[in-house]
């Protein structure tokens, strides 16, 4: 399994999750959790994401996250592969 | 499993803090392209750095992007030209081919500095040394990408004096022919080292020793804007909490580095050699050394209380760090470049900072006098004997120092001096107007210092 983690803020609106997991089940990219919050209008997700089947390159798939999240929702979406934050918080 | 809190304090260093991967250098053996021809020299020389190189800026941009993490600069350093270019070189101008052959390189590869365009005369000057140093000026004017450096001193072998007076006449003759060109002054690519380290990743220092392997990756990391923003949450906490929250931190910064460095590594098939742990600032706002001293408690950096806060912000890092790469190595410390910090220029401009008050403080951190610009006016001996201070502080302290001393002709104190880009801005700082000339003008090399007896 390869882990990636996807970060969902900004202004919530109606269907921010359906478009985000849309476009992950058309690349083949499983969720593996997701944790939500609302804070003054303000929405944070995170979502932790298997993309061992990803039927693209990384790096495209997460420039179009990224597009999906500036262009469609007005929010903004980051994909980063797990080993970062393990790195930084896991001795 | 990771959550929600660790995700969000790692993109906030990076989105707010200015958190990146300073360099990716990658260091490259020119010993094998030795060659008695010139011109067959120069296509050794660019083949072999292409076929080693090719591939480094694009792996650069693909790990950020995998990892969401800036990797600022992708750089490379080679083996001291003067080893490289001895049988085949008989003038300064010899040398200067090797200089736009390795400028031209750097360009094709896609890299925004390569260093190495070095001589190590920590004892004496072979002649192709003393060639490659009296090449410099016109180097470094007609190349652009080029960084070029000379070790003058080490703690085993004393001070070459004479390479240092050599290095005063040379400093102000790259800044004249530059400003003659019109072109970027050339001594913001030139520094002067004692006890040069053979691993280091950052300009203008980096070369690729001849301990050093064939091919190998060093990395640089950064970080002072997270730095400071966790020190804004210990505000007015003892001295254990802020060595506690610099440890910490440098951590988790040094932890980012290992892991680019790692990946870099097995991505382009090279042997991974060092990270480099360096708090190194850029003009960028919150991205400066001189504010984690602020947030310290100074009202300036170069109050007094700045060289204990720089002492052991400085000694905090690297116990931070060191638990955090496999291999650390380099220069490894905090860097106090007056041009290219903000933070610095505002002490320097607000007059709490002087060159002897940063002297100070660069007998307890890395490196030493750095991108200080001074009036063009300045004598030949007087940079001489600026730069034998710092190379005589390394020497009998057993660290690495460095003199990047900028002399902008037609310009004195008060004015300002531009070098753009990460190479910022820098006020011209006074210098002290007393002559050292019977001292730097003796000949010979000042002796290795005794090693014990140490008070």
């Amino acid at each position: 399994m390869q882990r990636a983690i996807i970060t969902v803020v900004g202004k919530d609106t109606v269907g921010i999750i359906a478009r985000v997991c849309t476009y992950l089940a058309q690349h083949k990219i499983n969720i593996l959790d997701i944790s939500q919050t609302i804070v003054q209008g303000y929405f944070n997700m995170m979502m932790i994401v298997d993309i061992s089947a990803l039927d693209v390159p990384f790096g495209e798939m997460s420039s179009e996250l990224s597009e999906i999240g500036e262009k469609e929702i007005g929010v903004q979406i980051k994909c980063q592969k797990e080993d970062i934050f393990d790195a930084m918080h896991r001795v | 499993m990771i959550n929600i809190t660790e995700v969000e304090e790692t993109n906030a260093m990076i989105e707010k803090d200015n958190l990146d991967v300073r360099t990716i250098t990658m260091g490259i053996s020119l010993l094998d392209c030795i060659d008695s021809d010139l011109d067959r020299l120069n296509e050794k020389i660019y083949n072999k750095i292409y076929r080693c190189a090719k591939d480094l800026v694009r792996t650069g941009e693909e790990i950020s992007k995998d990892f969401g993490i800036p990797i600022v600069n992708k750089r490379i350093s080679v083996t001291p030209i003067a080893l490289v270019g001895g049988s085949a070189c008989h003038s300064s101008a010899d040398f200067v081919t090797i200089a736009k052959t390795l400028d031209r390189v750097a360009a094709d590869v896609g890299v925004n500095f390569l260093g190495g365009y070095s001589a190590l005369v920590s004892k004496g000057m072979t002649k192709a040394d003393e060639l490659l140093i009296r090449s410099i000026p016109e180097a470094l004017s007609s190349t652009s990408i080029v960084c070029s450096s000379v070790n003058l001193g080490s703690t085993r072998t004393g001070i070459d004096m004479d390479a240092v007076r050599l290095m005063g006449t040379i400093v102000r003759e790259t800044a004249d022919l530059s400003a003659k060109r019109g072109v970027l002054n050339g001594d913001t690519k030139l520094v002067v080292f004692c006890n040069a380290p053979d691993d280091n990743p950052f300009m203008a220092g980096a070369f690729h020793g001849v301990t050093e392997g064939d091919v190998v990756l060093n990395v640089g990391v950064s970080g002072p804007g997270v730095v400071k923003a966790a020190l804004e949450k210990v505000r007015g906490a003892d001295f254990e909490v802020l060595s506690e929250t610099i440890k910490k931190t440098a951590f988790k910064v040094t932890r980012v580095g290992q892991l680019v460095a790692r990946e870099a590594s097995r991505r382009l098939g090279v042997p991974f050699g060092i990270v480099d742990l360096s708090l190194a600032p850029t003009p960028a706002i919150g991205d400066s050394v001189a504010d984690i001293l602020c947030e310290m408690g100074l009202e300036y950096a170069g109050a007094p209380g700045t060289t204990a806060a720089l002492a052991m912000l400085n000694d905090q890092v690297k116990k931070g760090g060191l638990m955090a790469s496999s291999y650390v190595g380099g220069l490894s410390g905090a860097f106090i470049p007056v041009s290219e910090d903000q933070g610095m220029i505002n002490a320097a401009e607000a007059g709490a900072l002087t060159i002897e008050k940063l002297e100070a403080m660069t007998c307890v951190c890395s490196v030493g006098l750095d991108m200080i610009a001074i009036p063009g006016d300045t004598k030949d001996t007087t940079i001489a004997g600026i730069i034998a201070d710092e190379m005589a502080l390394g020497m009998i302290n057993q660290k690495t120092t460095a003199c990047r001393l900028i002399p902008c002709p037609g310009k004195k104190v008060g004015d300002h001096a531009e070098f753009g880009g990460l190479l910022g801005r820098a006020p011209i700082m006074p210098v002290n107007q007393f002559g050292c000339d019977g001292f730097v003008n003796r000949k010979g090399r000042i002796p290795a210092p005794v090693h014990s007896f140490k008070n």
